[in-house]
């Protein structure tokens, strides 16, 4: 862990990225349908939330608590969509993600590979956490919360966000 | 206020966009049962993703017949041998099996059963899931424009998959068996218990409501009890992986589907399930059960002319099967389904006849030939044979007797 700085930063030092239209549709669309079509073949690639990781990614090179926070809003009431489950569960707790990440990116530097494992993983757990609390408080859903299959989930998306980020970074342009 | 709201703009969208959801959640569990349909948004969806994984779904199969018919060719020619070779042993099973099948029908008919047949389905391709661990539903490439309709039941070679949730222009929603939501009436095939099938959020099948105190084996195959009303009645379900006790007085039955539903590629979507009482061979006019009984079982005998005068008692002899035992019990063993109509009456070695003797004088028995009711069929099935051998033959052009007829001896 040693090898992880969480870098405080000022405002004025941390670059804000944009995104061309075309990749700030296709990403997320892209991301969307592996996430369904993947799990067909292999049901454990399910834990990974590859629409949560672009959330993130994207609120955090944006930097904008709005665009973050409506990203994983959008991303959150499709993959509702997509279960068979209310519409609004994965799109609360993708709002929150995303305004909760796009807040984080403001304050530190999240370019380098330990605070990125960090952050995707600590955001996979918020995440799941208002998941849990919406679904068990507002719908009535019965549902336990599982900690070793979480916490491990959490370590995987962590990882997965390492790779996915150094890829996404080819599309980002600095303003 | 002003003041207010633009210091905390972003706050006060996240609490904006936050809110939307919240009422959003809280009319859908007010209506909840979507009587009024597919929300536009899933439809909006659906429809958006779902041409986009079927052209992967396509490509990918494209590819693969590709290199499975045209270049990988290895191994065919002994695989085409083995083949064969299957087909032979079980075109023998078959035979076999056609003779057993032809005895349930009989039976089943005795008994006055109706059966379920599958009678049309459609082959589907599986496209998508939701890709989420909190749902498990997968897409199916088949839709409205195909014939399915929600609550229909798929399937596969192996076992049952789930039924169809949502239905939208070319394509379905088809919930798993293995989610928390999902309900399957099930029964254990040797014990003959009946529980309902959910999943968990992990994503395992449990069978449940068996009572603690009731003995259920490692590996019993589990069947479809046709209870739900989506399922026909005898599809395979699963074997049991485990078996715990339950704090509530029932048992945790873990279920290994036999469907292996991680890796669905295609599926039955069973659309038209027909009821009706099995065909057997026989004359075309419809029999009873009493009158099936009346032509297998030894009936009993005419009364014969007793001459009061010479005083002399007549007596008969009837068996009467007092303790069924498990050969008269278990109607596949039963006598009367193992063969055709006509053909002389067998006995199991097993049954052993109580032998009583009557006099003309003693009481009257009384013989209740089945009705059409199944649980009086299958009194009727049991013990109560009466031995032949010892009888003078009926006669043919004798009388059927009503149900509930009473004969004096």
């Amino acid at each position: 862990m040693t090898g992880m700085p969480i870098v405080r930063t000022n405002r004025k030092e941390i670059e804000v990225y944009r995104f061309g239209p075309i990749v700030s549709l296709l990403i997320p669309l892209l991301a969307l349908v592996i996430q369904a079509f993947v799990p067909v073949r292999f049901r454990t690639f399910a834990i990974f939330d590859l629409p949560l990781l672009v959330t993130i990614f994207f609120a955090v090179a944006r930097r904008s608590q709005v665009a973050g926070m409506l990203t994983g809003a959008v991303m959150g009431l499709i993959q509702d969509a997509l279960t068979h489950q209310a519409i609004g569960l994965y799109g609360i707790a993708k709002t929150v993600v995303g305004y909760g990440a796009s807040s984080l990116g403001v304050k530190i530097d999240v370019e380098n590979p330990g605070t990125r494992l960090l952050v995707a993983g600590g955001f996979y757990l918020a995440h799941q956490a208002a998941y849990f609390l919406v679904a068990r408080n507002i719908l009535g859903v019965t549902m336990e919360w599982l900690w070793a299959r979480t916490m491990l989930s959490a370590l995987f998306n962590g990882v997965a966000a390492i790779v996915l980020f150094a890829v996404l970074d080819r599309f980002k342009h600095s303003t | 206020m002003e003041n207010f709201f633009s210091r905390y703009r972003n706050a006060s969208i996240l609490v904006l966009v936050l809110f939307a959801q919240v009422l959003g959640l809280a009319v859908q569990v007010k209506r909840t049962s979507e009587s009024g349909g597919t929300r536009l948004i899933r439809f909006w969806v659906v429809s958006a993703i779902t041409p986009l994984e079927k052209a992967l779904v396509y490509t990918n199969q494209g590819l693969r017949n590709v290199w499975r018919n045209y270049l990988y060719l290895r191994g065919v020619r002994h695989e085409n041998r083995d083949l064969k070779a299957q087909i032979e042993r079980l075109h023998l099973e078959q035979v076999r099996l056609s003779e057993d099948a032809a005895q349930a029908r009989r039976l089943q008919a005795l008994l006055g059963f109706k059966e379920q047949f599958i009678s049309q389905t459609v082959a589907a391709q599986v496209i998508g899931a939701s890709g989420s661990d909190q749902s498990h539903v997968i897409y199916i490439d088949k839709g409205a424009s195909d014939g399915i309709k929600p609550d229909m039941a798929v399937i596969t070679p192996d076992g049952i998959v789930g039924k169809v949730l949502r239905v939208f222009h070319a394509s379905s929603q088809v919930l798993l068996i293995n989610d928390p939501s999902s309900g399957v009436g099930a029964i254990l095939e040797s014990s003959r218990l009946q529980g309902i099938l959910q999943g968990t959020a992990a994503g395992e099948t449990m069978l449940r409501y068996i009572m603690s105190d009731e003995k259920v084996a490692l590996g019993e195959r589990v069947l479809t009890s046709g209870g739900d009303r989506i399922f026909p009645k005898g599809l395979s379900v699963g074997a049991v992986q485990q078996i715990n006790p339950g704090s509530d007085g029932f048992l945790n039955i873990r279920v290994k589907p036999a469907g292996n539903l991680s890796r669905l590629e295609e599926v039955l979507v069973v659309t038209r399930v027909v009821e009706s009482a099995p065909q057997t061979p026989g004359p075309s006019t419809p029999l009873r059960a009493a009158d099936i009984l009346a032509e297998r079982l030894p009936s009993v005998p005419e009364k014969p002319p007793v001459v009061p005068a010479q005083g002399a008692a007549v007596t008969q002899t009837t068996t009467t099967k007092q303790s069924a035992g498990t050969a008269a019990t278990n109607p596949s063993n039963s006598t009367a389904a193992s063969g055709t109509a006509g053909t002389p009456p067998f006995r199991p070695a097993a049954v052993r006849p109580q032998t009583t003797r009557a006099t003309a004088t003693a009481k009257p028995a009384v013989v209740k030939p089945a009705a059409n009711k199944p649980a009086e069929a299958r009194d009727a099935v049991k013990p109560k044979e009466i031995d032949s051998a010892e009888q003078p033959a009926k006669p043919a052009d004798a009388p059927p007797q009503a149900p509930g007829e009473e004969v004096q001896r």
